[in-house]
Formats: C-alpha cells, structure tokens, sequence
C-alpha cells in the first residue's frame, strides 16, 4: 500500500521515487513531450527562417522569456494551493510605475535600490492578497479580480495620467534589463537565479513541501498542523514580491512605464503553467515543466512573426498549442492512472 | 403566511422608492422623450462641453484634452473630460450615453472605432447635441465635423520621403504600425503605399507592415522580428508613439544606429533619447493642445450657430486664428496644419511639454 | 427516545428573511439610488434610467445561466469571445449575402455550438478542470474570429436589427423587456424544475449527485451549451448597439459577468446562491456605474471602486462566519 502511495506521489512529481524506472520514465514523459515539441516546432520554424536558431535570436528569446518565467514560478506556487491570480499583471505595473516614478525623481539613486522599491510594492501587494485569501477566507479568483481593478486603479492615479519616458530614467536603471555579465543578459541571469532559490525551497525546504501538502488536500494538511493559514499568505505574498520584481525588470527592459502595462499578462502567465503540467486541482507541478512552459510561448511569440504568419492566425495558433497540450496532459494523467490501478498488489 | 409579509414589506418598499422617483421626476419630465432638443432648457445654467478621448492614462491624448479643456474655459464654459479605462467602443458608447444624460451641449469624440459609435452619436444628434470628431474619425454619418491635425496624405508622403532620404535612396524598408484597424494608421499607410508608388522609389522597397498593437512588449518582439527575417532592413517608419520608441530602444539596444533608419510619429518626452543619440534623426508629429484647442472652438462655433459643418463655414479659433472647413469624403473637416518635424535642434525644449 | 422530526424547509422567520444576501443587496440598490440622485440631478429622471437600463443589460444575459455554471463549482471564462466570435459569424455572413434573419439564427446556433463544445471537451476529460478548458477555448474561439475579419468592421445591417438595441416597446427599452422574460425562464429553470435541484445537488457533492442517479454529464453539457446561446443573444444586442462589429468587441465581459454573479451571492465552491441575487447585483453593478458616470467619476477611480466593492461584498459573509465562529467558542 505504502509503495503505491509514493508510486503516485511520484507519478504526481511531488515526493522522491523509490519504485524504480518505469514510473520515474512516466513522469518524465510529460516534460520529455514538451520538450520534443518544442524541438519539432524549433526545427520546423529554422526551416523557413534560417535566422531563427542564431545565438542572437535565441538571446532574444531567453530575454524576452526572462519576465514570464519568473513570474510563472510564482503562479506555480500559487496554483499548486489551488489558488490562483489574475492580479499580477496589475501588481506589475503598478510597481514598475513606482520604481520608475522614484528614479525620474531621484536620478542617483541605486539601481539596486530602485530594484528594492519594486519589490516592495509588490510584496505589499500580494501581502493584501495573502490577507484576503487567508485570513478573511475570499477564494483567490474574486480576491485577486477585485485587487487587480485597485492596484490598476492606483497605477493610472500615482502616474497622473503620464508616461514615465526613457529620457527621465537614468542609464544605470536602464542597465538593469539591458546590461550583461559575462555576456549573458542580466535578465537571464536573475531568471536563473530565481530558479535556483524556487528549487531548493521546493524540493529542500519543509515549507515547501508544505505548499504541496495544501494543495494536495488542504483538510488533511490542516489536521496533521501544518498552518495552512501562514502558507497561504506566504505564497502570495511571494507571488506579489515577483511581480514587483518583473515589473522593476520590465520597466527597465523597455525604458517606459505606461498605465496600461501588461494589461492581460497573466493570462499567459497562467498559460505557461499549464503548459508545464501545473494541475489546477492542485498539488502538482514541476519547475522544469513551467520553464518549458514557458520557452513554449516565448518561442512560438517570437517565432509565429518570423515566419510571416499572419497576425490574425497567432491567436488560433497559440489557443490550440494550449489545448492540445492539455489535452496531450491529461491522456497521459489517465494511462499513468490506469496504469497504477493495474500495478496495484492487492 | 410571514413569508407572503416579507415579501409585502419589500414590494412596499420599493414601490415608496420609485414613488419618490416618480415625484421628484415631475419637475423634469415634461417632454424628456428622445425627441426633444436638450440645450434650449438650459438657457439659464452654463453651457457644458465635453471631450471623450480613446483611453486614460495616454499622455497624448492628456494634453488633447487640455488644450479642449484651454479653450473652453477661455470661452467661459464647463468643461467634461471623459476617458475609459480600456480603448474600446463599448466603453465610449457607455459614456455618449451618460452625457446625453447630462444634457451636454456639444460632444467631441477620439474614436475607438470609426462605426460602433454611430447608433449612440445619432441618438446625442437627435437630441440636439452637437458632435465633432478629432484626431481618430468616425464614420461621416456620426458627427457633424472632423477636426484633423495634419493631412494624412501630407503625413504619408513626408514619412516615406524622410526615411528614403535618411536610408539614402534606395534599400527595404518596413512599417510598424498600432492596432489593425486604427482608421488613421490605416489612411497614413495607404498615403505611404501611394508615395512609393513614384518611380524615382523603384530602388526602396516595402517588405512588410507590422502591427504592435500599441503594446510595448508586442512592438519590441516585431521589431525584432523585423530585424531577423529582413536582414537588409535599411529602414523603419513607426507611425505610433508606442512603436516607434520600441523601436528606437532595440536599435538602441542592438547597436544598430546608422545601419538602420528610423522614423515616424512619435512624442517629444519618449523620442528625446533616440533623437539626442542619433537612433532617429528626426521625426514628426503636431501639437495636440493645438489639436484640442481648435475642437473647442469647433464645438463652440458649432453651439452658438456660426458653422453647421457644411464645407465653406468659416469661424474664429482663438489663438489659432481664422479656420475654414473643407471637404472630408463624404463629410467635412477642418485641417490644424502641417506635421511639425523634430529633431535634435529643437527636441530639448519640446522633450517637457508633452 | 424522543423522536425528532427534520424539517423540508428551514422555518421562516422574519429575522432570517431580512437577513438574508439577497436583501442586503436591495438594501445596497436603494443606498446607490440615494448616493446617486444626491450626487447628481439627471439621475432620477426616469427617461435616464432606462436608456441606462440598455447600456449595461447586454451582458446580463450571459449572467442569467453563468449563475447555473458556478452553481456547479465551474467557471466558464470563454463567453465573451463566444459572443465575439458569433457576432462576427453573423456579419460576416450578412455582408456575403445571407439574409439578416438567417444570420441571426446562424449566429445563435454559432454560441450554442460553441458553448456545447466547451460542455463536451470538460465532460470527456475530468481531469482537466472547467477554468484550463475555456481559457484555450477563449483564445481559439476569439482566433477564430480574427481570421475571419482581420482587422475589418462589418455592419450595415438592415434598420430593423438597430430595434433590437436601441428601440423602445411602449415606452420600456424591448432589451429590458427581453432581459426580464429570460431571468423569469431561468429563474423557474433553477428554482421550480428538477433540472434546477439536480444542479444544486451536483454543485453540492458531485459524486453523490452522479451516485444517487442524476445524470451529471449530461446536465453539465446542457448548462455550458446554455450559456454558450446565450452569449449569441448577448451578442444580437450588443451588435445591434453598436451597428457594426469587430473581432475585439466584448473585451473583458467574462469578468464583469462573474463579478456580477459573484456579487449576487452565489458562492464559487458551488451549490449556493440564488437567481434573484444575480439579477440584484446586475442592476446594482449598473446603476452604481451609471450614476458615477453621470458626474464624470474618473475612469481609475471607477475601477478602484469597483474592486473594492467587489471585495467588500464577498468579505463580509465570510468574516460573519468567522466571527460567529469566535463567538459560538
């Protein structure tokens, strides 16, 4: 019995496999299909575009995928509670219209600093949100429509109505999205890093394994003292810091911050965790599914121009890579279950 | 038994509510059906003007309502600035209607859309309100005048030919435009398209029009787009404030200044980096407070009976002196002037205004 | 022992009436009438409200069996491209010839096909839930309408469709008129018919409602197929408004339909809610807009107050729980 429940906890991606092969290929599976897609759809592009696998292009690419990955790692966290958020597009550009307020204010400021003013209105941000959905008990889907009328709110009423304009931000801010180390662009580079930290706290710390716990059944998780209540404010709470943070990025990125930044964002935010294999219900999810998740609609937004398809079919185009991967996700889910059904020594 | 009470309770409740509605109502009511004109019971109290731009939160369309905002109060009137919170028709159509409510005497319109307006203009027509449009038109049949800020043909033609002559007269260039079915882009590209077709352009070549949606993130990856598929790109026109300073930060970005020419219509405030660097050498644009000044006076002269929109009509527009108003298609309008041209010698003293 | 009988029917008390969600919300209609007629002279002026009535009353009609669906414990976020994509259906077919009447069956049958794809996609794969199934449906079925207008308008449509927006029957708005025969039909649907029951019963607990012999699939297409329709008629009026149509109308209906729903007091964890509360909520949501417009509330500040509206109202029964919770301890 035990070995079952870790087969399919393993399955799940949620604890350590200690059943052998098969069902350590299984799970693979689903991310090793994103990934041959992703090489079919990468091959097929290159062919009608011999500029599409150049060093430059695919620098392109990892930059401008930087922002959504880092965001999807949030939104991850924040699905795998059964939760969800459409306020981060708002939370971001409130942000980043605050952090570019500040600097056009005050020209010497550190670029690091201005980075920690995002940040922090973005923590602020998603603290509110982690009250709400925690404490008062609002599900996450009304709290965070109503926060993201607000934060979009206060964005147009702190920017007056105006642009903040790259001649008002000083070069060093502008250095943040454009500079490189080592001749990787600092985007990447804070990409990875936010990995790197997401990965141990998923799989080495107890909170993060928490956070499994919760969204794997939250009544269960209660009872054996896990406090649900803490976790909760703390992933959206993280989830805010992360916009903040893309927000500072992005306004750094294109040296302007409008109102009306990332209006609709999270929707592919949400899409990109889908992609990867994030289960709504909860209590599954993958890092390496959500970064592929996330190359896949950065490359098919940079590849659909490139191959000169029309504009109009972008939108059908991306709705049913979406839904045939999902689909894909789902028969897969039904044989690995079948298959566990059919292993099980009774 | 108490259930039928509760419901009771509330039934009266309701019916004391609209009663009182109902009386209040008495005072306005006599002739409130759609047909009467508004502006003749308003004799007494201070005639009201209003603007509804395409979005808030745009610095252009801000200072479009400023110099409206200028000019009407110069004219000792009230003033309503309006702006949704999305560029959509449905939310504009929404706001007609609450100025119909208002009884306003003139409406000017930057329309989202040149014809889901139309069923709403008709209505505050009907009800004697007069409407212009300014900036983006809407269909001939919507308004009674169209206050244009520059000749789209003149715009069009002065474009190619600025990025012909930074490109040095022959080479691929390519268009980065707004949203699709912006009726001006569309009007301006198509002036383009007519200007390339002079055979003293046979060696210029335009290889594609790209659409950026007016989003920074979408006009930054088509230009890249741009750049990678058509890898003798000499040239880019962007006749969109959004796109065009996309593109100015991924020349910037790329290093690409000199290789390739940028130009188009863009703001002072987000173009004065690329010009001061050279990215782009120059680009164009008008006045908006200009724009929305003369609508004001439009408005007014169109209130008190000076014009009815008909080509010929002439009226007095402030500071900007005497304008005539000409023939639109099937409508009328009336032009602000020539586009003004920017560049590194005057870009410092505009870079604040808007 | 003594034997204790459970009642049908919690007993009515008059305190427990007035207590109820939905009398807040009257409560909160007749507060915007007062804040409104004090903030603004046009508002009481009854001509006004009703030409208000049709601003907001088109995207009513997808509210009326979006209550159905979050009834059930799903979300349908497709519906406004459903209401694009068959409003563009329509035109498109007209300005090639097709007679407006057909074009307009046509466009009902587009919603209804649309919303019984969605029905049928979440009822074959359970494990995709409701929310990943209409957000790809979102996308394709507004993709589809892309390719088919690009970037153009259709319209002219013959002067008889402007009736269906615009047009007035005696003196009341024919969309109010329309409105109000739809909510009576889905208010005896969930309230008067076992299909109703059957639908709280599933949003209750699934697996006993599938158990106990109710036809869980099928009713659940059937819901999703409904609010695909009427989405097609959302669509009839809103194209009718606006004269024309484009493949980007009705951006952003799915979340005000839900909020307005939400509002109404039907709870997201399904199998609680009432219709009457939605259609309070419709009528509160657009009066408060309304009146807020009338004296030019800034487009920001509208949506601030929105929000937090919107906050408030789900606040407050939760943290009457909670804190009956408290004092019950």
């Amino acid at each position: 019995m035990k070995q079952t429940a870790t087969n399919s906890a393993a399955l799940q991606g949620a604890g350590p496999d200690k059943n052998g092969s098969l069902s350590a290929n299984i799970a693979k599976f689903r991310e090793l299909g994103l990934l041959l897609f992703i090489v079919i759809l990468s091959v097929g592009v290159q062919l009608r575009n011999p500029s599409f696998l150049t060093w430059e292009n695919i620098s392109d690419i990892a930059t401008n995928t930087a922002i959504l990955s880092i965001l999807a790692v949030g939104m991850m966290l924040v699905i795998i509670t059964r939760g969800i958020d459409l306020s981060i597009g708002a939370t971001l550009a409130l942000s980043g219209m605050v952090s570019a307020l500040t600097v056009s204010q005050y020209p010497d400021l550190h670029p690091l600093l201005a980075v920690g003013v995002g940040v922090g209105v973005g923590l602020v941000c998603g603290v509110v949100i982690g009250f709400l959905v925690s404490w008062i008990n609002i599900l996450p889907i009304i709290a965070t429509l109503g926060m993201m009328n607000v934060f979009r709110g206060l964005t147009f009423e702190t920017s007056g109505g105006k642009w903040v304009s790259a001649h008002q931000m000083p070069e060093s801010f502008k250095a943040i999205a454009t500079g490189s180390v080592f001749g990787i662009n600092n985007l990447i580079l804070i990409a990875i890093a936010i990995y790197i930290v997401a990965y141990y706290f998923v799989s080495h710390t107890r909170t993060g394994r928490r956070v499994y716990a919760i969204g794997s059944n939250p009544e269960s998780a209660d009872i054996s003292g896990i406090r649900t209540g803490r976790i909760l404010w703390l992933v959206y709470s993280i989830m805010g810091g992360l916009s903040g943070l893309a927000g500072v990025l992005w306004v750094s990125k294109f040296a302007s911050a409008q109102g009306d930044t990332a209006s609709g964002y999270e929707l592919s935010v949400i899409a990109a965790c889908v992609l990867g294999g994030v289960s709504i219900a909860g209590g599954v999810g993958k890092l390496s599914g959500v970064i592929l998740g996330a190359v896949l609609l950065g490359i098919l937004n940079n590849a659909l121009p490139m191959i000169n398809v029309s504009p109009f079919w972008q939108n059908f185009i991306q709705g049913s890579i979406i839904l045939i991967a999902v689909l894909v996700n789902a028969l897969v889910k039904r044989g690995i279950d079948r298959n566990n059904l059919m292993r099980r020594k009774i | 038994m108490k259930k039928f009470f509760g419901i009771f309770l509330t039934a009266v409740m309701l019916v004391a509510v609209l009663s009182a509605c109902g009386g209040k109502n008495d005072g306005n009511s006599g002739g409130q059906a759609s047909g009467s004109p508004a502006a003749s019971g308003d004799t007494g109290a201070k005639k009201k003007f209003a603007i509804v731009y395409k979005n808030t939160g745009n610095p252009y369309g801000e200072k479009e309502m400023e110099g409206y905002k200028n000019a009407i109060e110069e004219l000792g009137y009230e003033v309503i600035l309006k702006a949704p919170d999305q560029p959509t028709a449905e939310a504009q159509i929404t706001m007609i209607d609450e100025l119909i409510s208002q009884k306003v005497n003139a409406l000017a319109i930057v329309g989202n859309d040149p014809d889901a307006l139309q069923p709403a203009l008709e209505k505050a027509m009907n009800a004697g309100i007069k409407v212009l449009s300014l900036d983006s038109a809407v269909n001939t049949e919507s308004r009674m005048l169209h206050i244009n800020q520059a000749d789209p043909e003149r715009i069009g033609r002065t474009l190619v030919q600025g990025v012909v002559e930074m490109i040095g007269g022959s080479g691929e260039i390519a268009i980065l435009s707004a949203t699709s079915q912006a009726t001006n882009q569309n009007l301006w590209i198509e002036w383009m398209k007519k200007e390339l077709e002079d055979p003293k352009y046979a060696d210029v070549k335009l290889v594609k029009v790209a659409y950026g949606d007016d989003l920074r993130d979408k006009s930054v990856s088509e230009t890249e787009a741009l750049l990678k598929s058509y890898p003798n790109l000499k040239g880019i026109i962007s006749p969109t404030t959004v796109g065009i300073a996309a593109a100015g930060k991924v020349l910037t970005d790329k290093g690409l200044k000199g290789k390739v020419q940028l130009t188009g219509l863009g703001l002072p405030s987000e173009m004065a980096e690329y010009i001061e660097s050279g990215v782009c050498q120059w680009m164009y644009l008008w006045n908006p407070l200009d724009v929305g000044y003369l609508s004001g006076y439009a408005a007014d002269a169109l209130v008190n009976g000076t014009i009815t929109g008909a080509v010929g009509d002439k009226f007095a527009a402030g500071k900007l002196g005497e304008k005539e108003v000409i023939a639109d298609g099937e409508g009328t309008q009336v032009m602000l002037g020539d586009p003004f041209k920017f560049d590194a010698s005057n870009i410092a003293e505009w870079k604040d205004v808007y | 022992m003594e034997q204790r009988l459970i009642a049908n029917k919690k007993e009515f008390t008059l305190k427990g009436f007035f207590l109820q969600w939905e009398w807040l919300l009257v409560l909160l209609l007749i507060g915007v009438f007062v804040m409104n007629s004090n903030l603004s002279e046009y508002f009481l002026d009854s001509a006004n409200l009703r030409d208000a009535t049709m601003g907001f009353l088109d995207k009513a009609f997808i509210v009326l069996p979006m209550v159905f669906i979050i009834l059930l414990g799903d979300i349908d976020i497709s519906v406004a491209s459903i209401v694009a994509l068959s409003s563009v259906i329509m035109a498109d077919l007209y300005n090639h010839g097709v007679p407006m009447e057909l074009a307009v069956v046509i466009c009902l049958a587009v919603g209804t096909i649309c919303g019984w794809v969605n029905g049928l996609l979440i009822v074959k794969y359970k494990e995709l839930s409701a929310v990943i199934v209409t957000l790809a449906t979102m996308i394709i079925y507004r993709g589809i309408a892309y390719i088919l207008l690009e970037d153009q308008a259709s319209g002219k449509f013959p002067s008889w469709f402007k009736f269906l927006g615009w047009g007035y029957v005696g003196g009341i708005p024919f969309i109010l008129i329309a409105f109000v025969f739809f909510a009576v039909v889905f208010w005896i649907l969930l309230h008067k018919t076992t299909f109703g029951r059957m639908v709280y019963a599933m949003g209750n607990n699934t697996t006993a409602a599938r158990f106990s012999g109710i036809q869980v699939d099928k009713i659940k297409i059937i819901v999703f197929t409904l609010a695909g329709l009427m989405s097609a008629i959302a669509a009839l009026f809103l194209t009718s408004r606006m004269g024309s149509t484009r493949p980007n109308i009705a951006m952003g209906y799915e979340l005000e339909v839900i909020a307005m729903v939400v509002l109404g007091g039907v709870s997201t964890a399904g199998g609680k809610g009432r219709m009457i509360g939605a259609i309070l909520a419709v009528f509160l949501i657009g009066f408060l807009r309304y009146g807020l417009g009338l004296v030019n509330v800034s487009a920001q500040m509208l949506l601030i107050i929105m929000g937090v509206l919107l906050i408030v109202s789900v606040a407050i029964p939760q943290l009457k729980q909670r804190f009956a919770y408290v004092r019950r301890k």
